[in-house]
């Protein structure tokens, strides 16, 4: 594989960072330990940093950690609060692993040579459909069949609302697609780009321009790894939302 | 990375590892595992002990308020009875002032009174004794009068009748 691009030192293999391999060797089964559990693994260590041992003074004045610990708290459940309403906040924790998960295992996936679990779709697609399909189930639950409401738009006039209900329940079902899609197309293409601007910069004339180009994709990738996490469980409140009140 | 894995076959051949779909047990079986962990360490230890945390800083921050707001009407109280006490030293200085003016006044007059009795008694005993003294030389002169009268009347050789002196004496002294 490494032939093609040889001449000129050129040789990119942007996706090879992404490749699944079992940590001590043999083929991936099921239960392999890979690198994608290992970096999984490593995201619960952090979480257990931030949130365990950073509140573990329980201090009326909070130390720099406990201070993240509670912001994250703060952040998530008022994000809750905010979209979902008081009746929501019994889903506050679900929410916040996901949210937990996500960030953490975004950012510990910009160390260099990591591994990031959430740029592959069988992370993300697991996520995206167990919201999905919590979000169904519970909106049958709670409403019956006056979950379908979700698709009757009452407030358009009587004419448009069947057009309006098919689009609505095709945009219901895109969701757990765009949801996952989202998330790991915004992390890989940032960790190709990287990677593709470190090819770059094995040709000498280039390479100030490349270092320069890795080091600005870096700021953004440390922007979007906040920000898709974010989008992300904003999202679940939404859809949450629509299944606790389904009248538009 | 390495290339020469046995999972890296999907990869080496051009295609994306997100699509090789032989790793997708794996990850999805480590991804509900680490979810699991994630979801009851949060639930379990991290996001009550972080829930009671807060609770306890909305408390003490409520409660100290209370305090605030109690020692300040505390304060406030304290301004009042001060204000109060003030007015009423105020009052009662006032008080004071008058009463010793007025008592100064009535020892003042009590004394007045009291000097003016004796000025008086002083004044009359004076008159008396200026009266007896006037009715003495009255007399003397009288005396005088007569007894030079009548050697006068008896060196110019009259009978010298000394009633008849006397009373023309005194008539002319009253005169």
């Amino acid at each position: 594989m490494a032939d093609k691009a040889e001449e000129g030192g050129l040789v990119f293999h942007p996706m090879d960072q992404f490749i699944i391999q079992p940590i001590f060797g043999g083929d991936v089964t099921w239960y392999t330990p890979t690198n994608a559990a290992l970096w999984m693994g490593l995201s619960i260590v952090a979480i257990i940093v931030l949130l365990v041992l950073g509140s573990r003074h329980r201090a009326i004045v909070p130390s720099r950690s406990q201070s993240i610990a509670e912001l994250a708290y703060g952040f998530i459940y008022k994000m809750v609060e905010d979209i979902c309403g008081k009746e929501g906040l019994r889903y506050f924790p679900y929410i916040m692993t996901l949210f937990m998960f996500i960030v953490c295992a975004n950012f510990l996936g910009l160390i260099p040579t990591s591994f990031t679990p959430t740029s592959h779709f069988a992370v993300t697609v697991v996520l995206a459909l167990a919201v999905f399909l919590t979000v169904t189930v519970l909106g049958f639950v709670k409403n019956g069949a006056g979950f379908l409401s979700l698709f009757w738009v009452s407030s358009a006039p009587l004419a448009l609302r069947p057009i309006l209900a098919i689009i609505e329940i095709i945009s219901y079902f895109v969701r757990p697609v765009s949801h996952s899609i989202r998330l790991a197309g915004n992390v890989m293409a940032g960790h190709a780009v990287i990677k593709v601007f470190a090819g770059f910069a094995a040709i000498a004339a280039v390479s100030p321009v490349a270092v320069l180009g890795i080091t600005a994709m870096y700021g953004l990738e440390v922007l979007v790894s906040f920000i898709q996490a974010y989008v992300f469980t904003i999202l679940t409140c939404v859809y949450l939302k629509d299944a606790l009140h389904p009248h538009h | 990375m390495a290339t020469d894995t046995p999972g890296a076959d999907a990869a080496s051949s051009g295609g994306m590892p997100q699509l090789d779909f032989s790793t997708w047990g794996n990850q999805i079986f480590w991804l509900v595992l680490t979810l699991i962990v994630i979801y009851f360490i949060l639930s379990r230890i991290a996001l009550p002990r972080i829930a009671a945390i807060l609770a306890e800083r909305q408390g003490t921050i409520t409660s100290d308020l209370a305090a605030a707001e109690d020692l300040k009407a505390k304060a406030e109280e304290a301004e009042a009875a001060y204000e109060k006490a003030l007015i009423d030293a105020r009052a009662e200085a006032h008080r004071i002032v008058a009463e010793a003016k007025a008592e100064i006044q009535g020892d003042l007059d009590a004394a007045m009174a009291k000097a003016d009795a004796e000025i008086a008694i002083k004044a009359a005993e004076s008159e008396k004794a200026i009266a007896e003294i006037r009715a003495g030389a009255l007399e003397a002169v009288k005396e005088v009068a007569s007894e030079t009268a009548q050697e006068i009347v008896t060196a110019m050789g009259g009978s010298t009748d000394a009633k008849a002196i006397s009373a023309a004496v005194d008539a002319r002294v009253k005169g």
